[in-house]
């Protein structure tokens, strides 16, 4: 490809109404600010930076696009300083469009749903005693270093058969793709580049001596005429597996951890109350929504009275969605025990997470496991928390006090 | 006489997110692909109403109707 960009450098932003920017410092450290400041300006605001993008504030007019795969494309859902030619097979089910979609997603359903993911449940509690063991003598940590990195990325390579120890390696990857890709494009290539050779090699081992995992799964499916899957196709999917299922629920369980180690009323209440932990993991998922996705305009309309037209692209802010006061009473505070929660983390519409299944189970293990052996916990004030930037938010250094407060 | 409750999962509209299956094992059940669909005839047991609506007011989709018959 010729049109390899340069890393560039974004001016701060002065106008959030009118040059947005979710790569902005100010956006990494505390959106909900400005998410607020933007609803109330407008249900659909737009910036002329990543050649155009729109992004809608509220609950309504985020779940019209969702819903709206006419004139929505998934053929591009990360926004980017440069827009590449489109490939095929980028990363089915998530990058296609009706009527290829169903098909693509019908065939990553069944191995994740509830009853797959309980089978999978007690390798992820033994991963997270693994790593606990590791630290639990200290009196401090970093838990995104040490802890919820870990977890997702060696559960989704226990899933596909691929050594757990291989875990850096993806966790290098995914962020070369989903933080520094989305200025430099040669970091994005060279990860694409480095994982594609990796999976292909695990594919071709599996040619001659099939295994039971997902990359066999996907290499034995069969589409409605009974034919294969190209090679490009199973790469696609796998590609999008170890992307999606990775920087997510990390990014999940570290922020409710974090919330958690602020909040010593919630914390003792679930301690106290373990079988608040399914329901609190849902407001968790509501108020720190990680996951922000993207979806380029490929025929005008109105959203929410708003025009909407081709050639921009759409960040699809699930996050600030979950944090619609018009949706959620109290949208601004966690609320532990809330009862009514359609809260859209997994995404609405047709494009629902595959993994959703996966990520509560991994949350709610996370938390379960954290807090059976480790009941006290508090920031460090001497370290500092910092954020992921881009689609993904979550916290990427999470220094804790181990034990009670002296 | 209190009045009897039926669930119904609208197929169009559901996207698999399972949360009524979390909230209300008794009153639903997923396919191979985890969609959902109302167990049975639907009809809510007595003592299962409160779940009943649990369930709906938690689909992301808005894909549950609570029948009041």
């Amino acid at each position: 490809m010729s049109d390899v960009s340069q890393p560039a450098a974004h001016p701060p932003v002065t106008d959030w109404v009118h040059d947005f920017d979710h790569t902005d410092p100010q956006w990494t450290e505390d959106p909900f600010p400005i998410w607020d400041e933007l609803r109330a300006a407008s249900p659909v605001v737009h910036t002329n930076r990543f050649l155009g993008c729109y992004l809608p504030t509220t609950y309504d007019a985020i779940r019209e696009i969702a819903n709206d795969t006419e004139h929505f494309s998934s053929r591009r859902i990360i926004v980017r300083d440069v827009r590449k030619e489109i490939a095929k097979n980028a990363a089915p089910p998530i990058t296609s469009d009706p009527p290829m979609h169903k098909p693509a997603k019908q065939l990553l359903l069944p191995p994740f749903t509830p009853d797959a993911m309980k089978k999978l449940e007690p390798r992820v509690r033994a991963i997270c005693n693994e790593l606990i063991d590791d630290f639990i003598a200290d009196r401090q940590v970093d838990a995104a270093a040490r802890y919820t990195k870990h977890i997702p990325v060696r559960a989704i390579a226990h899933m596909l058969g691929i050594p757990e120890s291989d875990s850096d390696l993806f966790v290098n990857w995914i962020h070369m793709i989903l933080e520094l890709g989305i200025k430099d494009e040669s970091m994005l290539l060279q990860a694409v580049h480095e994982m594609s050779a990796y999976f292909s090699a695990h594919i071709e081992a599996r040619k001659n001596k099939p295994t039971d995992d997902l990359i066999s799964y996907l290499m034995n499916a069969r589409d409605k005429e009974g034919n294969p899957l190209e090679d490009s196709h199973v790469l696609g999917s796998l590609r999008l597996l170890l992307i999606a299922g990775i920087d997510t629920t990390w990014s999940a369980i570290g922020s409710s951890l974090w919330h958690l180690a602020k909040t010593p009323v919630d914390r003792e209440r679930l301690v106290a109350e373990p079988g608040l932990i399914p329901t609190a993991v849902e407001e968790l998922l509501r108020a720190y929504s990680p996951v922000t996705m993207a979806r380029e305009v490929v025929g005008e309309t109105m959203i929410s009275g708003c025009p909407v037209k081709p050639g921009n692209m759409v960040l699809l802010s699930f996050p600030a969605a979950n944090r619609d006061p018009k949706m959620f009473p109290d949208a601004d505070k966690v609320v532990i025990d809330r009862r009514e929660n359609r809260h859209a983390a997994f995404g609405l519409g047709i494009h629902r997470c595959v993994g959703s299944n996966l990520a509560r189970m991994e949350m709610q293990v996370a938390l379960e496991e954290w807090l059976k052996r480790i009941p006290d916990f508090r920031l460090d004030p001497a370290g500092a928390v910092t954020w992921s930037q881009g689609t993904v938010r979550g916290p990427r250094q999470l220094p804790f006090l181990l034990g009670k407060a002296m | 006489m209190t009045e009897r409750l039926r669930v119904h999962v609208d197929p169009d509209k559901c996207q698999g997110h399972a949360r009524c299956k979390a909230l209300a094992p008794e009153l639903f059940d997923l396919d191979e692909y985890g969609n959902a669909h109302e167990a049975g005839d639907g009809t809510v047991p007595p003592g299962l109403e409160d779940k009943a609506w649990l369930a709906k007011s938690n689909c992301p989709e808005i894909a549950i109707d609570v029948i009041e018959e």
